[in-house]
């Protein structure tokens, strides 16, 4: 009862400051920029789907599948190695990993994408390997022990068990993408980040809120529609509120 | 049809979880591998299905080697049941119970007739729990859906290891009963993991006793009890084995080799008891009641004669005068 209270109490405290933003922004005219460069943000928020969707999905078919390679107990024992590289590879600075791929790769889309499909690994391969390796270890005897081949152990048991876990690093890895891969205007990548740091340097308000504000939306909306997908992917058994 | 033959089992270089053990588990027939903890008796029972390796000797299957045999098919053809009942969280009830046919391609009509069946043998709703999640049962239903997720393909044989160790004393003993009564039916061979010599003694038509990977004695539970091979089963077994051992005598077969009392001295109304209760229970109604005596009745309610302590205590010396001990030089 308590807990409701307060839920609903921060929720109301920031769906006024909300309100109270878009008024000060609107009577301020500071959307007028966005509405009349109207083509211009049109293409920008493209370029910026194109960096987020492009490098979140390679990170997503890179980082899933090397995390169960890594707990086959074959390639075991590599699992430390390839831990601690990505993992190292997340504690340099986003900015850092983009100068330093520019300095290898040049400027440019490809290399804003190469930069932020790095960034999003780890917090995927985590996740993934953090659910498998949680996944009870009575559960896999006794598939084994029924006669579950191990493509079988490994998607009809491991993945769904695990796939709560997963998707929530997916989650985590693309609505942080979403917010880094405004940085890529820095190296010439294009998207919202154009306007923003186009407003930061001509200290304009309108054209920074006109990058700034889609771009919150941009990632709010994501988040939304990835826990939907969660809904729908994780078995209802499997929910941390099921136990 | 499982038959062990000198089995071995080193991990390592040096410990032997299993030493030369060889034994025969008869088609029907319950045999409890009983022991402390790290006797060998799970690694024993995880031998037949290839979940261990087997270091030297050999198991046969039916009469032919598990390790020529294709593991996964071999799997198949063996229920498995764990302690920690192993249910797939991310599958219903139906989905779990009906693993195995999936497994084995059955189409969906013979699956779907198969979990009613396979529900109603342990009396549970098809309808109610067929779409529910195994954290939505409890503890008891939970091991009732393992159990029967064993025998959905119907297999010969099964392996239970301690698949009854993590309920309350309670549900427990109603659990074992009811799959005592299913097995009665099915008359399955099945290898029964236990550390529990009460649960051994009630579940199994033979204990193997272990120690230290090695098998102590392998014999019918009233022999175990009457005549320990030694220090180790007598220890084992405990000070109560006699009484223990009345637990599996039933007043049925007292009857047939002593007479029950016509009469009692008094004309005092004593406890009635039917023909199936274990003589543990008569004595302990004999020591409650006053007349120190309970009536014994058959079906029609009818009393057929009177058992007191006396008659119990004769009837156990006969046994054990019956079997003198058998012991392996």
């Amino acid at each position: 009862m308590g807990q409701t209270i307060i839920t609903w109490s921060v929720r109301i405290v920031v769906y006024v400051a909300l309100v109270w933003f878009f008024i000060w922004t609107i009577t301020n005219g500071y959307f007028d920029y966005l509405v009349n460069n109207f083509e211009e943000f049109s293409v920008l928020l493209r370029q910026h789907f194109q960096l987020v969707l492009i490098s979140a999905g390679l990170a997503i078919l890179t980082a899933i599948p090397l995390a169960i390679l890594v707990t086959r107990p074959m390639f075991k024992r590599f699992e430390g190695i390839v831990s601690t590289i990505v993992n190292f590879g997340y504690t340099i600075p986003n900015m850092a990993i983009l100068a330093l791929m520019m300095g290898v790769m040049g400027i440019g889309f490809k290399t804003a994408v190469f930069a932020l499909f790095l960034y999003s690994i780890l917090p995927i391969f985590r996740n993934t390997l953090a659910g498998i390796q949680s996944v009870n270890s009575s559960l896999i005897d006794a598939a084994q022990g029924m006669g579950f081949k191990p493509y079988q152990i490994l998607f009809r048991i491991e993945l769904p068990n695990a796939a709560y876990s997963i998707i929530a690093g997916v989650r985590t890895a693309v609505v942080i993408n979403i917010g880094a891969a405004a940085l890529a205007s820095l190296i010439g990548g294009g998207g919202l980040g154009n306007w923003i740091f186009t407003g930061i340097r001509v200290f304009d308000n309108g054209i920074l809120l006109s990058g700034a504000v889609p771009l919150t939306i941009l990632a709010v909306i994501t988040d939304l529609i990835l826990r939907l997908i969660e809904r729908k992917i994780v078995p209802r058994g499997t929910r941390p509120e099921s136990s | 049809m499982i038959q062990y033959n000198n089995v071995t089992k080193v991990y390592g270089d040096d410990i032997t979880a299993v030493d030369q053990v060889s034994l025969n588990v008869n088609e029907g027939e319950i045999v409890v591998l009983l022991g402390p903890s790290g006797c060998g008796k799970t690694t024993l029972l995880r031998m037949v299905n290839g979940l261990e390796t087997i270091t030297d000797g050999d198991i046969l299957f039916n009469g032919e080697s598990i390790q020529s045999l294709n593991e996964i098919e071999l799997r198949r053809k063996i229920g498995y049941v764990i302690q920690s009942n192993g249910l797939f969280p991310n599958m219903t009830i139906e989905q779990n119970v009906t693993i195995v046919p999936h497994l084995l391609k059955w189409d969906q009509n013979k699956k779907n007739e198969r979990y009613e069946e396979l529900m109603s043998l342990v009396g549970l709703d098809a309808e109610d729990y067929r779409k529910r999640y195994p954290h939505e049962l409890s503890g008891g239903q939970q091991q009732r859906i393992g159990v029967i997720r064993a025998l959905a393909a119907d297999p010969p044989a099964m392996l239970m290891d301690e698949p009854f160790g993590a309920l309350d004393p309670i549900i427990r003993e109603r659990i074992q009963d009811e799959f005592l009564s299913i097995q009665r039916e099915l008359n399955k061979t099945i290898l029964f993991v236990s550390h529990d010599i009460n649960e051994a003694i009630k579940m199994g038509d033979k204990i193997a006793l272990m120690k230290n990977g090695q098998l102590m004695q392998f014999d019918t539970p009233s022999n175990i009890l009457q005549n320990p091979a030694n220090d180790f089963v007598s220890q084992f077994v405990g000070q109560d084995r006699t009484i223990k051992s009345l637990t599996i005598h039933f007043v049925y077969d007292l009857v047939k080799t002593i007479e029950l009392k016509d009469s009692l001295s008094s004309s005092a109304t004593v406890k009635k008891a039917s023909l199936d209760t274990s003589l543990r229970d008569i004595l302990g109604f004999v020591l409650e009641s006053e007349e120190q005596a309970v009536a014994i009745v058959n079906e029609e309610q009818e009393i057929i004669g009177y058992l007191d302590f006396e008659l119990i205590n004769r009837y156990m010396v006969s046994l054990s005068s019956e079997d003198d001990p058998v012991r392996v030089p």
